[in-house]
């Protein structure tokens, strides 16, 4: 019998060991849930969509023969007096980033079935992305009152207000998104349904400290995209 | 190689994968409707892609009744025929194509030939359905809005799609374009399940260099459309805030009637490039699981294993590859740098090597194969044939000095039309008839099934090889009419009024088809549960049409690769993929080996 073993792929060096461990029996990833496969395969479909965007934006931006609007000017904040560039983003930013780390720590108090400390932390992401959405809703009102359209702006190319609108947007209704389910998971954290496996929320599939972290991707994705929409446009 | 070693083995691995929790609803609704099981949910998918798939066939009439018999019906005026061409190309790519590959192909045999008891998310995988019911009904309302729905053409080109004056101006193109978007937020849900569930719920035993063609063809189409899709996202968006709030994405400046209108500095171009991006390998989406599964019918029905096996996976994924990086030449009269076209025709040829290699394989499958002249094995051979010649076009269109006069003219009809268009439907329908008896437990009655081949195949040469040499003539493609133009022979008209007949009969033969599909499903002979003695999952079930769950009370355990027909000194001419080595039946005892 032990001459029929088969000989393991996966411990063969290089390429040819890499692709045999992916390829192999019943799971390409091993040990890794469903839910966080199928995360990671979205938020890959997801950085095509803003990949696109953009590209779309600077390819726009290139091919503009009207003078585009100067960041530093456009965004900046009136302080006593004094224009501050990039004040608002900074905290914005700060804000978001910061929402990144509260998260990561509810996926460790997940994992270490802290269910009030998990709860808790979601809670403050969730809070976090809520003020940034605010700030957002700031900006975009004081934007929208000096003059700035989709279609026009009082400084140059009528593309900079529709790719900042459409993509800011866009990115804005990731993080509130984000927000909403990080108050569901929360709910369901802080009622114990994760910790005694209870099925729920649509799809009936138990409750597992799993899904704090498949969450945690997402919103880790949404901050980190917003790293490059900050450079695109307040940098640029 | 390191397979062999296993598939000779009895060994099985423990199992990874833990049983999953499904909901068995008890009511018509639950079951037939509301449903999560994914053999449900291919049904629909499939219903619902054949229902809107005979609107754009009735449309493609509409269209051919004036080519061939000019100003004959009324109903159709220069503006209708615009919106039919577009509503008939977009469907067919992709609201047929598409839906019924991934969504219904893709539901119904993934979880069955990975050994699945289901796609991993039902939940998902049911509102996948109801949201790509929505685009359809969202299409559909296109044609009874005022105005009509959208006579864009189907590339839906920016500044003339919403610009006034073209078709459906009003309210067809937000339709469109709102359409496609629910599209691919519905296309996503089910994507995401068919990816996953390929990747990380196959049953024990079952590598993926073990997954039969027909999977792998559908995973990668699955993992292409997840890439390419967003890119249409991104364009509909943008083109939707052109039409709906007048921004200037995609819109340059016009002057109109002495007036210039309200956009300013947007490039069409733009446009072109997101929407090949997405559209190119959206050929590959609706091309690779037609690869896999006519791999699967060519060497089940010539009881042969396919030829090269893992050049096929490999060639499977460069296509995949590849296919996002030719997009630009649906662009060479586009203006584009002419560097720009060298480098995509470079690597628009590349990609027919792959394509080759598949072609040769399949080939010198049949080569000496125990051929039987099933019907899927029929349309299968009808593939070959005319995915050859509408492959060879393509080398022509790929070549930007041969593609510049070539470009808009018949030529092109012909060439997709071939490729991408007769070639697919043929493995939809040897794919059906291979696949029915499974799905509901009958025969497809055969001499109906001869008669609708031989229309079907024969019909599309009739159809699509004239228009080959109107194209080389200069004959323009989406033209209503050609009036008096000195350069079109007399006699280009009396190969239109030929190919209108012809895509009457051919039209008509697949009401034959239809008619086949309800009458054997209640009249046909019963099939049993392997009537074309296949090796893979799905032929292995207890119950014959399979039940929620697929598998009974085990799932079955997976010890060799899909293909073992006419293994020699084994008695039957296949090893069903879940027979052990020691429960295979040998001739002697003495004449051993051979076996993969």
């Amino acid at each position: 019998m032990t001459d029929r073993m088969p000989r393991r792929l996966t411990l063969e060096p290089g390429w040819r060991g890499m692709v045999g461990d992916l390829a192999s029996d019943q799971r390409a990833f091993k040990k890794v849930p469903w839910s966080k496969v199928m995360m990671w395969a979205f938020l890959v479909s997801d950085v095509f969509i803003f990949a696109c965007f953009l590209v779309g934006y600077m390819m726009a931006r290139i091919a503009s023969s009207a003078p585009w609007p100067n960041a530093s000017e456009v965004f900046a904040l009136d302080v006593a007096g004094r224009q501050v560039p990039l004040l608002l983003i900074a905290i914005m930013t700060f804000i978001l980033i910061s929402s990144s780390g509260t998260m990561a720590l509810a996926v460790k108090c997940g994992y270490e079935r802290r269910r009030f400390a998990t709860g808790g932390l979601l809670i403050a992401t969730a809070l976090l992305g809520t003020i940034f959405v605010g700030m957002q809703a700031f900006e975009w009102t004081k934007l929208i009152h000096e003059g700035v359209r989709p279609w026009s702006n009082p400084w140059g190319a009528e593309q900079f207000g529709a790719a900042f609108f459409l993509i800011t947007g866009f990115h804005g209704t990731h993080v509130s998104v984000g927000v909403l389910f990080l108050v569901v998971m929360a709910i369901k954290v802080l009622r114990g349904s994760l910790q005694a496996g209870r099925p729920g929320f649509l799809t009936g599939r138990r409750g597992r400290y799993e899904m704090v972290e498949t969450l945690g991707l997402y919103w880790h994705f949404v901050d980190l995209v917003w790293v490059f929409i900050f450079a695109f446009f307040y940098l640029w | 190689m390191g397979e062999r070693e296993y598939d000779a083995s009895s060994y099985a691995p423990p199992a990874e994968v833990e049983e999953m929790e499904l909901p068995h609803p008890k009511g018509f609704f639950g079951k037939y409707v509301w449903s999560q099981d994914a053999k449900v949910i291919a049904v629909q998918y499939g219903l619902t892609a054949t229902a809107i798939g005979l609107v754009a066939l009735v449309l493609s009439l509409l269209m051919r009744l004036q080519l061939g018999f000019p100003n004959s019906l009324s109903l159709i005026d220069p503006g209708s025929y615009l919106q039919y061409v577009t509503m008939h190309g977009m469907i067919m790519v992709v609201y047929l194509l598409t839906a019924i590959f991934l969504g219904g192909f893709g539901n119904y045999l993934i979880p069955l030939m990975c050994g699945a008891r289901d796609m991993v998310f039902p939940y998902l995988n049911m509102l996948s359905y109801w949201i790509y019911l929505a685009s359809v009904l969202i299409l559909v309302a296109g044609f009874f809005v005022a105005g009509g729905s959208t006579g864009a053409g189907w590339t839906l080109y920016p500044p003339q799609a919403i610009s006034p004056g073209t078709p459906g101006v009003d309210t067809g193109i937000v339709l469109m374009l709102v359409s496609l978007a629910v599209f691919i937020v519905g296309f996503t849900m089910g994507g995401l399940n068919y990816v996953v569930t390929v990747l990380q719920a196959r049953t024990r035993g079952m590598t993926l260099m073990r997954l039969p063609l027909t999977v792998w063809g559908i995973f990668m189409a699955t993992v292409m459309a997840l890439l390419a899709f967003p890119a249409l996202f991104v364009a509909v968006l943008m083109m939707l805030m052109d039409r709906l709030i007048g921004t200037s994405f995609f819109m340059p400046e016009m002057l109109s009637m002495g007036e210039s209108s309200d956009h300013r500095g947007g490039s069409p171009l733009l446009f072109q490039h997101l929407f090949w991006f997405f559209g190119h390998p959206e050929v590959y989406i609706v091309a690779l699981p037609a690869f896999g599964i006519v791999s699967d019918l060519i060497a089940t029905h010539a009881r042969k294993n396919i030829f090269g096996y893992r050049m096929m996976v490999w060639a499977i994924i460069i296509i995949g590859a590849l296919s996002f990086v030719v997009w630009a030449h649906h662009m060479y009269v586009s203006g584009m740098s002419p560097y720009f076209g060298f480098l995509f025709a470079t690597t628009t040829l590349i990609i027919a090597v792959p394509t080759a290699i598949k072609v040769y394989n399949w080939v010198l499958t049949l080569w000496r194969g125990n051929i039987r002249l099933t019907l899927p094995m029929l349309f299968a051979i009808g593939f070959l044939f005319t995915f050859v010649n509408g492959g060879l076009s393509g080398l022509f269109l790929g070549n930007v000095t041969v593609d510049v006069p070539l470009s808009d003219t018949y030529f092109v009809v012909g060439h997709f039309h071939m490729v991408m268009a007769v070639a697919p439907i043929l493995v939809i329908f040897g794919a059906i008839y291979h696949w029915y008896p499974k799905i509901t437990g009958r025969m497809l009655d055969e001499t109906l099934g001869k008669v609708h081949f031989w229309i079907t195949f024969l019909g599309t040469y009739v159809i699509y090889y004239p228009m080959h040499f109107m194209g080389l003539e200069g004959v323009p493609r989406r033209y209503y009419a050609y009036g008096e133009t000195t350069f079109i022979s007399d006699s280009v008209q009396s190969l239109n009024a030929v190919i209108t007949v012809a895509a009457f009969i051919v039209a008509l033969a697949q009401l034959l088809f239809l008619f086949n599909l309800a009458w054997s499903y209640f009249r046909g002979r019963e099939a049993g549960s392997n009537p074309w003695q296949a090796t893979t999952l799905e032929w292995q079930t207890p119950h014959t049409p399979p039940r929620h769950g697929n598998f009974g009370k085990a799932l079955p355990i997976v010890y060799r690769w899909p293909y073992d027909y006419s293994v020699p000194g084994v008695k039957q001419d296949f090893i069903p993929q879940n027979v052990p080595p020691e429960a295979v039946e040998r001739e002697s005892d003495t004449r051993r080996g051979g076996e993969r």
